[in-house]
C-alpha cells in the first residue's frame, strides 16, 4: 500500500474508534452496550492529560529545559475560552445556526474557543520563554513554576470568570474533540520531533554548548518549544473547562503542575509513548486505589481506601527507586519497539563511570542512557 | 512611622522564618544541586515534634525559657533524625540518577509525609502550647506588658515573640556560620559542594557529610516550626506546603547554594508580603495579589540577576 | 502512525474490559439497603471540614441503624475523598451516583466543590443536599440541589445589622479569606448592607488559610481605627488574627460567621477572644433535647465538641432520612418532592423548614464569646420567617430560646425581616 492511503487509512480508523467510544459514552449507547459515566469520565481525563504530558515532554523530555509551569498554560487557555463561550457563545451560536445549522455553529464556537485558548496560552509561553533566554536549570524551573502561581492568583482575583466561587462553562466538549485533540497533539509532536526542529531541540538537549556551536539558535528553539508547548497545554485546558463544566482556580495549584511532570518521568522522558504510558497511569492509579477494601490488621479494621494517596506517594517513590529512567526511558512503544531498541547506539557507557561529578553538571538523559544500557 | 516600624518587624519577624527554612533547601541543594521538595514538610514534621513533646514532657502547662528550650532543641533533633532517615532511604538510592528522577522522588516523599500525618492526624489545627514566659525574677522594667509587647513609640511595639523570633534565628545562623567555616566538618561540606568526586578522593565520607547537610537543614526548619508555632499556635499537616513554597522562593531569590543569600532572600520576602498587606492599596496593589508580589520579585530579580542577588557560578557553594 | 492506533488500541481495550456495562436497567429498586454517598475534602487544605462533617454524618447514620432503618431499611454511607479539588469533586459524584448507584448525595463544604458537583447530580436526578456550601449559586445550579445551612446574604445581613444596630458602629474593617468563597462571600454582603445602613468601610485587608502571620494586616488595620472588625473566616485562622490582634493593642470587637464554631477557637485565640461576636445556627450548651442528645453522642464518639461543621453533616442525613421515611421510597424523584417538603424539621442546627430556593430557612443566633463559652446575644430571623411569640425569659440560658414555634411557609410577614432589634434577649449567664 502506497503511504498515503495508508494514512488514510489510519485516519478514518482513528475517527471511527473516537466515534465508537463517544456513541458508548451517550446516554443510549451502541448497540445497547456503552461506557459508565464514571469510567468515560476518568477516559476523558486521561486524554486531557495525554495531551498535557505530551506537549510537556516537548520541552523537558526533547529540548531538555525544566519546566514546572504547566498548570499555569492550561488555566490560561480554559478561562479564556471559557470567559469567551459564557459571555458570546450563546449570542454567536444563534447568529451562525441560522446558516449553517446548529450541531455546525456550536462546533464551530467551540472550535474558535479553542484555538483562542491556544493562541492565548502560546502568549503566555512567549512570555515565560523569554526568561528562558537567561536562565537555567532549577532557575527556569522556578520562574515557570511562579508563573503558573501568579496567573492563578490574578485569575483568583477576576470576579467576571468567577473568582473565588468557581466559573460555570457550557458543556461543548466531549470525547470526539478530546480524543481528536489527543491524536492530533501526538502527531505534530512526533512529527516536530522528527523533523529538523526536532533534531535541533535534541541537540540543546544533548549539549546546548555543541548545538550553539553548530550554528543552532538555541534561544530560537528553546523559545519555539515553549510556546509549542504551552499552546498545546491551553488546548488541553480548553478541552478540560468545556467538559468538567466548572471552572476553579484550585484545579490549578502547582501540585497540578507537578502531576504532569511525574506522568513524563515516570513513562519516560524523551518519549512520547511514555508519557502517553505516564498521563494513563497517574489519572487511573488514584482511583483504582479509592477500591481498596478494609482489612483487619492486628485485630483493627484499617480502611485502605483511606491510606490510598500515602500508597500513592509510596508507590511513586517505589517506581522512582526501581526504574529511575521511568518505565519506557528514551524508547518508543511500539510493535518495532524490539528492532529499534536493538539497532539504537549505545556510545554513553563511558559516562557512567562520571558518578562523582555534581548532578547538576551531569546531563540528565546521557545518565539515564547509561542505566539503561545496563539494564538491557 | 509607627505603622511603618511596626510593618518592618512583622515583615523582619516572618522573614527570618523564611530564612531559617530556607537555608535548609540552599545546603541541600549546594551539596546535591537537589530541590528537597520536602524541606517544606520537615518544617511541619517540626512544629509536631515540638508539640508532642511539648505535651508528652508535660511542659505545655509550666511554660519558661527552659520548657521552650527543651522543645526546641528535642523537636530540632527529631526534625534532623527525620531528614537523615528521608535522605537515606529515598535520596541515597537515586542521587546518581537524573534530576528529574530526584525531584520526582522528592515529591513523592513530600506527598508521603503530608499524607501520612493528615490520615494519622487529621487535618484540623492542632494550638500548640505557648511557652514563652519570662522569670518571675527579672524586674519589672524588663517585662512585657500583659500583652507581651514593649512598647518603642508612638503605638510601634516590639512583642516578646518577635524578639525570640529574630533572636534565636539569629542565635542558629551564627552556629550555622561557626559549623561551617570553623568546624572540619563544615569544611568538609564546603569540599563536597565544591566537587563531591573531589572530595571523594581527598578521603572525605561523602555519604556522611550528605546525611550530617540533611541533619543541619531539617534541624534548622523545626526551629523555625516551633517558632512559627509560638507566634501563630495554629499547626496543621499541610501547613508546610505554601511555607516551604515561600521559603524555597527565598533560596532561589538570595542565590540558590548560597548561604547568606537564602538568609536576605528570606527578609526581602517577608519584609515584601508585609509592605504589600500595608500599603499595597496605596499603589494599587490590593493585599489580595499578595502571594503574586513574591513571585514576580523573584522573577523580575531573576531577570537582571539570573543566579539571585546574591549567587553567581564562581561564588563557593555549601 | 502505527503505535498510535496501538496505544489508542490498548486503551479501548481497556476501557471495554474495565468499563463497559449493559444500558438500561434503572438502578436499584426500592428495596434493600439505602444506599447515601457523601463526598467530602478527607486529605486536602479543607480536609479538617470534611472529616468534620464526615463524622456528623457518620454518628447520623449509625442512629439511624441501631434504631432499625429508615421504613425497615438499613443506610449504607459510602465516603469518596475529593482532596478539596473541584475537579475531583465532579468525578467522586460521577462514581457515587453512576457505580456505587447511591439514592442520595451528601457534601461538600465549600461552595466552589459542591458547585463543581451538583450538576452531576442533578443531571442524574439523584437529590443532593449539601451540609455546609453557603454560597447562593450551589442550590439554583437545579431542582434536586438542597443545603441545611444559611446561605451567605443572610448571615452577612445579620451581622452588618448586629453591627448598626446593637454595638452602634459607624466604622468597620473587613478581613476576608481570599481563597474561600464563603468568606468572600459574607465579606460582599455585610459591606453591602454596612453601608447602606449607614456605615462605612474603613479597611479591606485579606488573607490564605495557608498563612502563618496576620500581623501585617493587622497593622493597616489598627492605623485605620475602625469600630468594629469583621473576620469571617474559619476558626482556625480567627483564633491567631484574635491574638495577634490583642497583642498589637487593637481593641475594636472581632465579628464572624459560623466558620468560627469549633472547640478549636478557643484554645487558638484563648481570652483574646473576648468580647468578639459571631452568628451561628445554634450552641453546644443549648438545653434543646437535639441539641444536648447530639453534642453527648459526639462527645462520647469522638472525644471532641462538635463544630457546626459536623452539626451541618448531622443534619443534613437527618433531614434527608426524614425525608425517605416520609416518601416512602428513594426513587429520585419522589425523595426530591419529599425533601422540598421538609418543614419544621427539628435539627440540631435549628428548625430547617426548606424554602421554595431549596434553602434552608432557619435563624441565625448571635453570641458573644467570653472566657470559653458562647453568650446568647439576639435571635435573627431571616425574611419570610416569623419569630416565635415569645421569649421565655427561662430560657435564656446559652441557646437558643426558640423552639418549634417558628413557621416558614405558612406566615410570610414582612416586618419579621426587621424583628431582630424586637426580639433580643439578653443574659449574663454563662454557667
Amino acid at each position: 500500500m502506497p503511504t498515503f492511503v495508508k494514512r488514510i487509512v489510519g485516519a478514518l480508523l482513528i475517527i471511527l474508534l473516537l466515534y465508537v467510544v463517544h456513541m458508548m459514552m451517550s446516554r443510549e449507547g451502541l448497540f445497547g452496550f456503552g461506557i459508565g459515566a464514571y469510567p468515560a469520565d476518568i477516559l476523558m481525563l486521561i486524554f486531557v492529560n495525554i495531551i498535557l504530558a505530551v506537549s510537556l515532554n516537548l520541552i523537558n523530555g526533547f529540548t531538555g529545559q525544566f519546566s514546572i509551569g504547566h498548570a499555569g498554560f492550561m488555566a490560561i487557555g480554559a478561562y479564556t475560552s471559557a470567559y469567551l463561550t459564557v459571555y458570546h457563545g450563546q449570542h454567536w451560536e444563534r447568529q451562525m445556526a441560522a446558516s449553517v445549522g446548529e450541531t455546525a455553529a456550536t462546533a464551530l464556537v467551540f472550535l474558535v474557543a479553542i484555538l483562542v485558548g491556544a493562541l492565548a496560552a502560546a502568549v503566555m509561553g512567549l512570555i515565560v520563554g523569554i526568561p528562558s533566554l537567561r536562565l537555567r536549570g532549577d532557575y527556569l524551573a522556578i520562574v515557570t513554576l511562579g508563573f503558573a502561581e501568579i496567573i492563578r492568583i490574578v485569575i483568583l482575583n477576576i470576579d467576571v470568570v468567577g473568582g473565588a466561587t468557581g466559573f460555570s462553562v457550557p458543556g461543548y466538549s466531549n470525547f470526539i474533540w478530546v480524543g481528536g485533540f489527543a491524536v492530533i497533539t501526538i502527531i505534530i509532536i512526533r512529527n516536530i520531533v522528527r523533523s529538523d526542529i526536532g533534531r535541533a531541540l535534541i541537540s540543546i538537549r544533548e549539549d546546548e554548548l555543541a548545538s550553539e556551536a553548530m550554528g543552532i539558535n538555541t534561544t530560537r528553539y528553546k523559545v519555539l518549544a515553549f510556546v509549542i508547548s504551552s499552546s498545546f497545554a491551553g488546548v488541553a485546558g480548553v478541552l478540560f473547562a468545556h467538559y468538567k463544566k466548572f471552572l476553579h482556580t484550585n484545579d490549578f495549584q502547582f501540585i497540578r503542575s507537578f502531576e504532569i511532570i511525574i506522568m513524563i518521568v515516570l513513562g519516560g522522558m524523551g518519549s512520547i509513548t511514555g508519557s502517553i504510558l505516564g498521563a494513563i497511569v497517574i489519572t487511573v492509579l488514584p482511583e483504582l486505589l479509592r477500591q481498596l477494601p478494609t482489612i483487619n490488621l492486628f485485630g483493627q479494621p484499617v480502611n485502605f481506601a483511606d491510606l490510598r494517596l500515602v500508597i500513592y506517594a509510596l508507590l511513586l517513590i517505589g517506581i522512582m527507586l526501581t526504574r529511575p529512567q521511568g518505565v519506557l526511558g528514551h524508547h518508543e512503544f511500539g510493535l518495532n519497539w524490539l528492532k529499534r531498541a536493538q539497532k539504537r547506539p549505545e556510545g554513553d557507557e563511558a559516562l557512567g563511570a562520571s558518578k562523582g561529578v555534581p548532578i547538576a553538571e551531569r546531563d540528565a538523559p546521557t545518565a539515564d542512557k547509561s542505566k539503561e544500557a545496563k539494564n538491557q | 512611622m509607627d505603622t511603618f516600624v511596626q510593618q518592618l518587624i512583622n515583615g523582619l519577624t516572618i522573614g527570618f522564618i523564611y530564612a531559617l527554612i530556607a537555608l535548609g533547601y540552599t545546603m541541600v541543594y549546594g551539596i546535591l544541586r537537589l530541590i528537597n521538595f520536602a524541606h517544606g514538610d520537615i518544617y511541619m514534621v517540626g512544629a509536631f515534634s515540638g508539640y508532642f513533646l511539648a505535651n508528652q514532657l508535660g511542659l505545655a502547662s509550666e511554660p519558661s525559657l527552659l520548657s521552650l528550650g527543651v522543645v526546641l532543641i528535642g523537636a530540632m533533633l527529631m526534625a534532623a533524625l527525620a531528614g537523615v532517615i528521608i535522605e537515606r532511604f529515598a535520596y541515597r538510592p537515586v542521587r546518581k540518577y537524573s534530576r528529574m528522577t530526584t525531584l520526582i522522588t522528592a515529591i513523592g516523599v513530600s506527598l508521603f509525609i503530608e499524607y501520612l500525618f493528615v490520615a494519622v492526624l487529621g487535618n484540623a489545627p492542632l494550638s500548640f502550647p505557648q511557652l514563652l514566659r519570662l522569670p518571675e525574677w527579672l524586674p519589672s522594667s524588663l517585662q512585657p506588658d500583659q500583652n507581651g509587647n514593649y512598647r518603642l513609640f508612638g503605638r510601634a511595639s516590639l512583642s516578646i515573640v518577635q524578639i525570640l523570633i529574630i533572636g534565636v534565628s539569629i542565635i542558629l545562623m551564627l552556629i550555622l556560620q561557626w559549623i561551617i567555616y570553623r568546624t572540619k566538618l563544615g569544611t568538609a561540606m564546603r569540599a563536597v559542594s565544591f566537587n563531591l568526586n573531589s572530595a571523594k578522593l581527598m578521603g572525605i565520607n561523602t555519604d556522611m557529610i550528605i546525611a550530617f547537610t540533611f541533619a543541619l537543614g531539617s534541624a534548622l526548619a523545626a526551629a523555625g516550626g516551633v517558632l512559627t508555632a509560638q507566634y501563630n499556635p495554629t499547626i496543621y499537616p499541610l501547613m508546610g506546603i505554601i511555607t516551604g513554597l515561600k521559603a524555597f522562593v527565598a533560596a532561589v531569590l538570595g542565590g540558590i547554594g548560597n548561604i547568606p543569600g537564602a538568609v536576605l532572600g528570606g527578609l526581602l520576602i517577608g519584609a515584601a508580603e508585609t509592605f504589600v498587606v500595608g500599603y499595597g492599596q496605596n499603589i494599587g496593589i490590593p493585599s489580595t495579589y499578595r502571594d503574586a508580589v513574591a513571585f514576580s520579585i523573584l522573577i523580575l530579580v531573576l531577570l537582571f540577576r539570573p543566579a539571585g542577588l546574591l549567587g553567581s557560578t564562581v561564588q563557593e557553594k555549601v | 502512525m502505527k503505535r498510535i492506533l496501538l496505544a489508542l488500541g490498548l486503551i479501548t481495550t481497556f476501557v471495554f474490559g474495565l468499563a463497559c456495562e449493559r444500558r438500561g436497567g434503572g438502578g436499584a429498586g426500592d428495596t434493600g439497603p439505602i444506599k447515601v454517598g457523601l463526598y467530602a475534602d478527607l486529605t486536602g487544605q479543607t480536609s479538617s471540614f470534611g472529616q468534620s462533617t464526615k463524622n456528623g454524618v457518620q454518628m447520623a447514620v449509625d442512629e439511624i441503624n441501631k434504631a432499625g432503618g429508615i421504613n425497615g431499611r438499613q443506610v449504607q454511607l459510602l465516603v469518596e475523598d475529593d482532596q478539596g479539588l473541584p475537579a475531583q469533586a465532579a468525578t467522586v459524584v460521577t462514581k457515587l451516583i453512576n457505580q456505587d448507584k447511591v439514592h442520595a448525595v451528601l457534601g461538600e463544604v465549600a461552595s466552589s466543590n459542591s458547585l463543581a458537583a451538583a450538576p452531576k447530580a442533578q443531571e442524574a436526578k439523584i437529590p443532593m443536599i449539601t451540609p455546609s456550601s453557603t454560597n447562593p449559586k450551589v442550590t439554583q445550579v437545579g431542582d434536586f440541589i438542597f443545603r441545611v445551612c444559611f446561605i451567605d446574604p443572610f448571615q452577612g445581613e445579620v451581622m452588618a445589622k448586629f453591627a448598626i444596630n446593637t454595638l452602634k458602629a459607624k466604622t468597620a474593617a473587613v478581613l476576608t479569606d481570599v481563597n474561600s468563597d464563603y468568606s468572600r462571600g459574607l465579606d460582599q454582603f455585610f459591606t453591602d448592607n454596612f453601608t447602606k445602613m449607614g456605615g462605612r468601610i474603613v479597611e479591606k485587608q485579606s488573607y490564605t488559610q495557608t498563612d502563618q502571620d496576620f500581623s501585617g494586616q493587622l497593622t493597616a488595620i489598627r492605623s485605620a481605627n475602625p469600630d468594629v472588625i469583621y473576620v469571617p473566616g474559619y476558626y482556625g485562622q480567627v483564633g491567631v488574627i484574635a491574638k495577634q490582634a490583642k497583642q498589637l493593642g487593637i481593641k475594636a470587637p472581632l465579628l464572624g460567621g459560623d466558620g468560627w464554631d469549633a472547640p478549636q477557637l478557643f484554645q487558638l485565640g484563648g481570652d483574646a477572644l473576648n468580647g468578639s461576636f459571631f452568628s451561628n445556627h445554634y450552641s453546644y450548651e443549648d438545653p434543646r433535647p437535639e441539641v444536648k442528645t447530639f453534642v453527648d453522642a459526639y462527645r462520647a464518639r469522638y472525644n471532641a465538641i462538635p463544630d457546626a461543621i459536623a452539626a451541618l453533616g448531622y443534619d443534613a442525613m437527618k433531614v434527608l432520612a426524614d425525608a425517605i421515611k416520609r416518601s416512602g421510597s428513594t426513587d429520585g424523584q419522589k425523595l426530591r418532592d419529599a425533601i422540598a417538603q421538609t418543614a419544621n424539621f427539628a435539627g440540631v442546627t435549628g428548625t430547617i423548614s426548606i424554602n421554595q430556593e431549596r434553602n434552608a430557612v432557619k435563624p441565625a443566633t448571635v453570641f458573644e464569646l467570653q472566657s470559653g463559652k458562647y453568650v446568647f446575644k439576639e435571635n435573627i430571623y431571616p425574611e419570610g420567617m416569623t419569630p416565635p411569640a415569645t421569649t421565655s425569659p427561662a430560657n435564656t440560658n446559652t441557646g437558643t430560646a426558640n423552639t418549634g414555634a417558628a413557621n416558614a411557609n405558612t406566615a410570610a410577614s414582612p416586618a419579621a425581616a426587621n424583628a431582630n432589634t424586637a426580639n433580643t434577649a439578653k443574659t449574663g449567664n454563662t454557667k
